[in-house]
């Protein structure tokens, strides 16, 4: 057996080795690279920056722990230019397990500035629905949530008062790890007009592309590279910055991997 | 006759009164379409409960046959457990997500690593895939190959300290030929979803009935 055929044949638990290397070596290592901000995220970035005081962001969790590396640190970044811009903000969930991530982030972040629960920013937490809920809150919050994810009327919540519908929020912010972005865009953006930006799983960036490009999307952070961006803009380097080293060095190693299969894959048939 | 024709009638009636208070949101059919929302989402709780129910009948029903015996305790035991401490966070806190009770630590330590393991996986099976089926075989393959090496070099800083240009170009790739394609898909999928609603909604497409 030639040197390629084994290169061809090679275990992939080597592979898998390898993987794990570059990814825990730079982590373990700290080592962070410069950060360019792409156009998308810029956008994201300027349209939260340029609403008016105590105007209210809705940021829906739609993403559990499965996509929580790529996610939350895209959550505490916006979380922190809203709050730095006394923005107040209003949390709910379209997926059961994002609930203690939003709670997660959103205390963490809140008590840093200062905020009030309440007065600066609410958390409404998860009902059943979906679709159905978010078209029907378009005529009133208050036919899905009576209480926030504690059980406390909202009608209690000063901040609550004069929020009913999506004519009191000035700009929607999905988290998305599935199809909800989807959603959002076509029953809330479509029929109710509502600005959105969203932020997503790397895996599912490109499907929100086309809502960017045709303006049915005020702004796209994609990914960990997105996070990372954000986390830049904002002045608050997180674990979005911190991993972009592992990942460009897994980016890499598969690039390598391909080059040599591919060298290997000719090689074969050449000699055959 | 009824059982298949009474479903039918509220499907007609429910769509047709979704689609016009879509154009004419003004009462009673604005009234109308918020009460039936109301109700899909009240359906949609209890669809949770049916999910349950069916999940345990089927594990019950391996653990009977003797197939798969250990998974499948595990999996009814940890079903029970997140519902005992969901329940009892609930009746002593008022949220099953308040810091410091037993499901907040099963969430915390059981859920997210098993969860983050599980996606963390992909890395491992991406890049063995990409090693042994990735290939250069003909030319779209290679269009595609070439592609997906751009795009990966260009979301990344390293990427980028290599050639300035390559975030441009990955940026060019997601804009350009890439949305070509979505968005033909796009539009297509959204008139298949148009027709199908509107056979569903005159009774032809009947398959959801059985």
């Amino acid at each position: 057996m030639g040197f390629w055929e084994r290169m061809a044949r090679i275990d992939r638990r080597i592979i898998y080795l390898f993987i794990a290397v570059v990814v825990i070596v730079p982590i373990l290592l700290q080592i962070t690279l410069p950060v360019t901000v792409s156009p998308p995220v810029r956008m994201a970035y300027e349209t939260i920056d340029a609403l008016p005081e105590s105007s209210v962001v809705m940021i829906s969790i739609d993403y559990d722990a499965a996509s929580m590396p790529e996610l939350q640190p895209m959550l505490r970044a916006i979380l922190h230019h809203c709050f730095s811009k006394n923005l107040r903000v209003l949390m709910i969930a379209q997926w059961a397990l994002g609930v203690p991530l939003g709670i997660e982030a959103l205390e963490s972040v809140a008590k840093e500035y200062g905020k009030k629960y309440g007065v600066d920013y609410v958390n409404l937490g998860f009902r059943p629905g979906g679709m159905a809920q978010m078209v029907g809150m378009g005529k009133e919050i208050r036919d899905y949530f009576l209480t926030d994810y504690r059980g406390t009327p909202i009608d209690s919540l000063p901040m609550m008062r004069h929020i009913h519908n999506y004519q009191d929020i000035a700009l929607l912010v999905g988290l998305e790890a599935g199809a909800t972005g989807d959603m959002w865009v076509i029953y809330v953006g479509g029929r109710y007009r509502q600005d959105i930006i969203l932020g997503v799983t790397a895996v599912i960036a490109p499907d929100a592309y086309p809502y960017l490009q045709a303006g049915q999307i005020k702004g796209l952070i994609g990914g960990l590279k997105g996070a990372s961006e954000y986390e830049y803009l904002v002045g608050k380097p997180g674990l979005g910055m911190a991993g972009m080293t592992a990942q460009s060095c897994a980016h890499i190693l598969i690039i390598l991997f391909i080059i040599i299969g591919n060298i290997g894959y000719f090689m074969i048939r050449r000699r055959k | 006759m009824m059982q298949r024709k009474l479903p039918l009638l509220i499907t007609f009636v429910t769509g047709v009164i979704m689609v016009v208070a879509f154009f004419v949101p003004h009462p009673p059919l604005g009234g109308l379409e918020q009460v039936s929302l109301r109700w899909y989402s009240i359906i949609a709780g209890f669809t949770l409960l049916l999910g349950a129910d069916s999940l345990i009948r089927t594990h019950i029903r391996k653990i009977r046959r003797r197939e798969n015996v250990f998974y499948s305790t595990v999996l009814l035991c940890a079903l029970g457990l997140a519902i005992g401490a969901g329940a009892h966070a609930f009746i002593t806190r008022g949220s099953a997500f308040e810091s410091g009770t037993f499901f907040m630590y099963l969430y915390d330590n059981l859920l997210i690593p098993l969860q983050a393991t599980m996606f963390s996986l992909l890395a491992f099976f991406i890049a063995s895939a990409a090693y042994r089926a990735f290939r250069a075989r003909n030319l779209e393959a290679t269009l595609l190959l070439i592609a997906a090496v751009l795009v990966m070099l260009g979301r990344v800083p390293l990427g980028e300290m290599m050639w300035s240009k390559l975030p441009v170009i990955a940026e060019w790739i997601f804009n350009i030929p890439q949305m070509a394609a979505k968005r033909g898909i796009l539009i297509g999928s959204a008139l298949g979803a148009i027709a199908m609603s509107l056979r569903i909604i005159l009774g032809i497409e009947r398959t959801y009935l059985s």
